[in-house]
């Protein structure tokens, strides 16, 4: 028998005064935890999105919408915008490249994206199986896309009009499945990749042929183009150049850091009730100590008689403390992860993105280790008073 | 083997000082100390565990003079050499009978090994007829039983010395025929001595080694 057992044993022979203290450390713990893995998985997937887009050029509208629409896939767009002058603004000297983008369709949620072979390349994704689509009508699906569709190389389907309404069929023209991507962890995975034309072709009317190239071409319309810029003039000039026209630009890192900071406010919040949850466990655990030390006074004390000394006595209340603090921190990482997944199921039921990783995170194992030190020095303080235990007036008074 | 000199004792802001007559028990020997409420039998059984350090005079414990140990030796003195069986039996309330006898092993770093220790609790509780109760907690214990476990508590790390505070107090007559004889009993068979100290004047015929501090020490 060790004094580890004793201490186990003293916690579990009160289990409603300890179960108290532990859940309450639980739950501040679990908020902050839960707060952490979302923020840095969140901002993983804002960041991976991101990379290396530095202007969108979209239908005019709120940027921010712009932002989320066309490089997150988790907005309706803007409005369209004609091809041809979406085309010029990629030409400009200050412009080094552009994607375009063109969608408005989806089969069972997930988005139809028209586009070029640059998009994938764009965010380094493999093909996992079959190819690339070639001819109208070929699709490319999002790793995530296959799993839960169920669609395989060589099925057929028919989209749907509107990004996530399935009522408005498109039942006389259907896409054929050519290829699936390798998983990339971006947005990719969720969307159905097909080129431009096929979009232009599931709307276009009979009226195309009776038209020349010419009028056909300044009549055409996509959604957005991803710009990377060639020189950081490029953001002072596009507006000027744009202002005429229903165009925009927005820059994602300026969106995203103004989302982030109204985010921000709630977040705030939330981690001040958490730490403030976590600071009533720690005074929790300071009056559970010191409730048991002086109900157990006679107890501590009939230990000295027995040979236990002051600093053993001093160390099986630290202990108690201390097991006290690494079972709620403990509790607390599970009630995250269980968070965790509750909102990834709704995040992905919502907006189609993955954010189940369960890894710990560096910032974890730091708020658990000082949550377990804090939890221990609440023990501390009142454990201290063990040292000065008066054994024979303790003895003499029961 | 424990004994004393000239003791005395002076409680924080008191102005009388209590003077102890001097004692000796060898082992196997068995002393009484007798005396009223107030007359300080407690206050030499503190004495004379190390509990309370005296203002002067010496107890001697198995040639240890205990004045002169630091408090860390004093603990361990107790832990391995005095074995105390209180009025009321305390107990540590979480552990069972068998977790609460291993105890003075575990504070001490007593000299037992687990497999001796083993057979030495089996071996007391099965004598003191409460083997059956080894796996309990000693809240659900009786109140012989409770004081039963608590002998046992008490000579469980073989102790040279067995203090016995008011071990009958509460008890009628029969109970303290069964309590005092086990207590001796047991003491005689470890070959440790036993201190018995009460107000109890039932207990006066019983031994010829007796102190009586109701007597003014000259």
């Amino acid at each position: 028998m060790k004094l580890f057992y004793i201490a186990r044993r003293n916690l579990t022979s009160k289990p409603l005064q300890t179960a108290l203290s532990a859940i309450l450390l639980a739950f501040g713990v679990g908020m902050v935890s839960l707060m952490m893995i979302s923020e840095k998985q969140l901002n993983d997937q804002f960041e991976r999105n991101i990379k290396d887009i530095d202007i969108v050029l979209g239908a005019k509208g709120s940027p921010l919408q712009l932002i989320l629409a066309n490089v997150y896939h988790i907005d309706a767009p803007t409005g369209n915008i004609s091809l041809r002058e979406a085309e010029e603004v990629i030409k400009h000297p200050t412009i080094e490249s552009g994607i375009k983008l063109a969608y408005g369709d989806n089969y069972r949620s997930f988005r139809i994206v028209g586009t070029e072979y640059s998009y994938p390349q764009h965010y380094g994704v493999e093909i996992a199986s079959g190819e690339l689509w070639v001819s109208p009508f070929e699709v490319t699906l999002g790793a995530e896309v296959a799993i839960k569709s169920g669609l395989a190389i060589g099925d057929k389907f028919f989209s749907s009009h509107g990004l996530t309404d399935e009522s408005d069929v498109h039942d006389d023209l259907a896409f054929t499945v050519v290829g699936i991507f390798a998983p990339s962890g971006s947005v990719l995975d969720q969307l159905i990749l097909t080129g431009i034309e096929s979009v232009w072709g599931v709307h276009a009317g009979h009226e195309d042929e009776t038209r020349s190239e010419e009028e056909i071409y300044n009549s055409r319309e996509i959604t957005a183009v991803l710009l990377k810029k060639r020189t950081p003039m490029a953001i002072l000039m596009l507006p000027n150049l744009l202002r005429e026209t229903n165009m925009q630009v927005a820059l994602p890192a300026i969106e995203i850091n103004r989302l982030n900071q109204q985010f921000g406010i709630g977040a705030s919040t939330l981690r001040a009730i958490a730490l403030l949850i976590m600071a009533l466990s720690f005074a929790s655990i300071f009056i559970s100590v010191f409730e048991n030390m002086q109900a157990r006074r006679y107890e501590l004390a009939l230990m000295r008689t027995m040979g236990g000394t002051p600093g053993t006595l001093y160390k099986l209340l630290l202990l108690e403390g201390g097991l006290l603090s690494l079972g709620g921190v403990l509790l607390g990482l599970i009630i995250s992860r269980i968070g965790i997944m509750v909102l990834a199921t709704a995040i992905e039921d919502k907006f189609k993105y993955d954010i189940s990783s369960l890894e710990l995170l560096s910032s974890e194992i730091y708020l658990a280790l000082g949550a377990t030190f804090v939890g221990l020095l609440a023990a501390a303080i009142p454990a201290f008073k063990t040292l000065k235990l008066d054994i024979s007036k303790t003895l003499s008074n029961e | 083997m424990i004994a004393t000199s000239d003791l005395t004792y002076t409680y924080d802001g008191s102005k009388s000082k209590l003077s102890f007559p001097n004692l000796s028990c060898k082992p196997g020997e068995q002393l009484l100390i007798l005396g009223d409420s107030g007359s300080g039998k407690t206050t030499l059984l503190h004495l004379l565990c190390g509990l309370l350090r005296a203002d002067s005079g010496e107890v001697i414990v198995n040639e240890n003079p205990i004045r002169s140990l630091s408090d860390r030796e004093l603990d361990n003195l107790r832990g391995q050499e005095l074995g105390i069986v209180f009025q009321q039996s305390h107990f540590v309330q979480s552990l069972t009978v068998l977790e609460n006898l291993a105890l003075p092993n575990l504070l001490s770093s007593g000299g037992l090994t687990s497999e001796e220790l083993e057979s030495r609790t089996h071996e007391l509780l099965g004598r003191l007829n409460v083997g059956h109760k080894a796996h309990s907690l000693t809240k659900s214990l009786s109140v012989g039983e409770q004081q039963r476990v608590s002998i046992a508590r008490a000579l469980i790390h073989k102790p040279s010395v067995v203090f016995a505070d008011e071990p009958t107090s509460a008890l009628d007559d029969n109970s303290t025929e069964a309590v005092i004889s086990l207590l001796e009993e047991e003491t005689k068979r470890a070959g440790a001595s036993l201190i018995v100290v009460t107000h109890d004047s039932r207990l006066k015929s019983r031994y010829s080694d007796r102190i009586d501090l109701n007597t003014p020490a000259i």
